[in-house]
């Protein structure tokens, strides 16, 4: 089976500072990959090294391509690369003032990767738009008004919607339920579940949050100083954490 | 050898202390660079070291530039605003030339060749002898979507305009139509989004013509270019597709059907009329006798 994501020997570094270093991995198509670790672990810097946001010092970043298979999207030009990240990838941001236009209604945040890709029919826009408002449990009263009369958690599915519209394969989710309350990301979770699971999507989540791994990661890395200490299936890793550092991890949740 | 200044400078024939046109050769010399790189890449925005004129920024600073370096001696110029010959814009720019420049001036359309013109484009169509300098304020199409310039610029690279119809679509969504009436964005000979300057969008369609378009922003310090027959295209919705609306009515004073209209309120009861915005163009059709509603034959 060709892995829709194959990471290899990623590694990123500021100065002297070590970002991430030797992160290799693959992701098959539909699973989830969950990557946790401290602040400053260098979750986020792979996370941006493989969404193309950020370029990697050494590495490779194949992404299986729907025309030519497995590609470096590291070394592919910008314009494809930029292609590729509006159409077959999607990247969630913690803050959803990151990935939202804020000026802009809900329903033209939505349409606008259907129009960055082509779609030129309004009403065709538009019904795509409310579809997706249902989708992630946004009234469809409110397509026309702009996310800044959101709440946080509203703000967050449409980022969500936004970023689902044109059926992307891989979505790069960056602690896409910090900043929330906890009911409101309970209900986050069980949405992106119910998503992930139904559109069969395949995913990278970076987070602090073992709960959110725990409910939607199907494997698990474990970083530290830039390095993957522990990786492994999610129960596995969380039930009976091996390296030292995760092991402080798991005794560190607070039980209520 | 260095050269000698005089082959340096043109001599102004009405004002010596300018240089003609008020510029110096190689301000001028670099901005017709700029005209050339931005005819050669139509509805490309081509950088240029814009200069302090002898006049506030949005007073046209961009097309005054843009003027004084195609103008020569020989040249008949012509310049408007909002398609006036006789307001306070107009008039200014227009003795600027007359006293730097000493070229002879006119208010025919079809006598000018090299005509600065804000917000509109003339009725009479134009030849391949003429060249139409426009004022833009901000030339930047996208620029209220995406405030960021290094990202506008990598959007123009890569040709990703899907930004431009959302916010077409923000127009619908929020007016039932597409509510942008001037300014309205287009696509050039299918591949730059250009801003066409705040001309009613009644006069896009125009914008595929014989006459060389030239596109002057002083204080964003931008030149671009439009080439003759050059492909304009409006960007719409497939249902939505682009209007180019007009007041519906015929001006009150020469009775043109065809031609943009201003509304002029006439007293405090609600009297309005409508009258033709190029004024040379209304002003010869009432010459060759046609009258409208409120029209009088000596008002000629």
């Amino acid at each position: 089976m060709t892995p829709l994501l194959s990471v290899k020997n990623i590694a990123k570094t500021y100065g002297r500072q070590i970002g991430c270093a030797d992160v290799s991995f693959d992701l098959f198509p539909g699973e989830v990959m969950g990557i946790v670790g401290e602040s400053g672990s260098g979750k986020s810097t792979l996370l941006n090294c493989l969404a193309g946001h950020l370029a990697p010092d050494r590495g490779e970043v194949l992404f299986d391509t729907r025309a030519e298979g497995l590609r470096d999207t590291v070394t592919m030009s910008e314009p494809a690369r930029r292609m590729l990240a509006r159409t077959d990838w999607a990247f969630v941001h913690q803050n959803p003032r990151d990935g939202l236009r804020m000026g802009v209604s809900a329903g033209g945040n939505v349409g606008e990767r259907l129009m960055a890709v082509g779609a030129r029919h309004y009403g065709e826009i538009r019904e795509t738009a409310l579809d997706w408002l249902d989708q992630v449990e946004i009234d469809g009263a409110r397509v026309d008004d702009r996310p800044s009369t959101f709440s946080g958690g509203m703000q967050q599915r449409l980022q969500i919607a936004r970023n689902l519209v044109t059926g992307p394969r891989l979505v790069f989710m960056d602690e896409p339920t910090g900043g929330l309350d906890v009911s409101v990301q309970a209900r986050l979770l069980d949405l992106l579940r119910g998503l992930v699971r139904r559109l069969g999507l395949s995913a990278i989540i970076v987070t602090h949050d073992l709960a959110v791994v725990r409910l939607l990661a199907d494997r698990l890395m474990v970083m530290k100083s830039g390095h993957v200490v522990e990786s492994g299936l999610t129960d596995q890793v969380l039930d009976d954490p091996q390296h030292a550092y995760t092991q402080l991890l798991v005794s560190s949740v607070l039980q209520v | 050898m260095t050269e000698p200044l005089e082959t340096h400078h043109k001599v102004n024939p009405r004002n010596a202390e300018y240089n003609f046109a008020y510029l110096d050769e190689d301000t001028k010399r670099m901005i017709r660079r700029a005209i050339l790189k931005g005819l050669a890449i139509p509805g490309y925005q081509v950088p240029f070291a814009s200069r302090e004129m002898p006049m506030p920024y949005g007073w046209g600073t961009g097309g005054v530039q843009v003027s004084a370096a195609v103008l020569t001696p020989d040249d008949t110029m012509k310049v408007i605003d909002q398609g006036a010959d006789d307001t306070t814009n107009a008039v200014s720019i227009r003795r600027f030339f007359e006293k730097t420049a000493g070229v002879a001036v006119t208010e025919a359309t079809a006598e000018a060749s090299v005509i600065q013109t804000r917000h509109r484009i003339p009725e009479t169509p134009l030849t391949e002898d003429q060249i139409l300098v426009y004022q833009v304020p901000i030339p930047e199409p996208l620029r209220f979507l995406e405030p960021r310039e290094s990202e506008t610029r990598k959007m123009h690279e890569l040709e990703e305009y899907g930004l431009m119809h959302v916010k077409l679509y923000e127009d619908i969504a929020r007016h039932g139509r597409i509510a942008t009436s001037y300014a309205y964005p287009v696509k050039v000979e299918g591949r730059y989004i250009m801003d066409p300057s705040p001309i009613p969008k009644f006069d896009n369609p125009k914008m595929e013509m014989a006459a060389i378009q030239l596109f002057g922003a002083g204080r964003e310090q931008r030149i671009y270019a439009v080439p003759p027959y050059s492909q304009v295209v409006s960007l719409d919705f497939d249902d939505h597709p682009f209007d180019p609306s007009k007041a519906d009515h015929p001006c009150d004073l020469c009775g043109a059907e065809h031609s943009y209209l201003d509304e002029v309120i006439v007293d405090d009861a609600g009297g309005r009329m409508f009258v033709c915005s190029d004024t040379d163009f209304c002003a010869a059709r009432r010459a060759q006798g046609h009258v409208g509603r409120l029209g009088t034959e000596d008002a000629a």
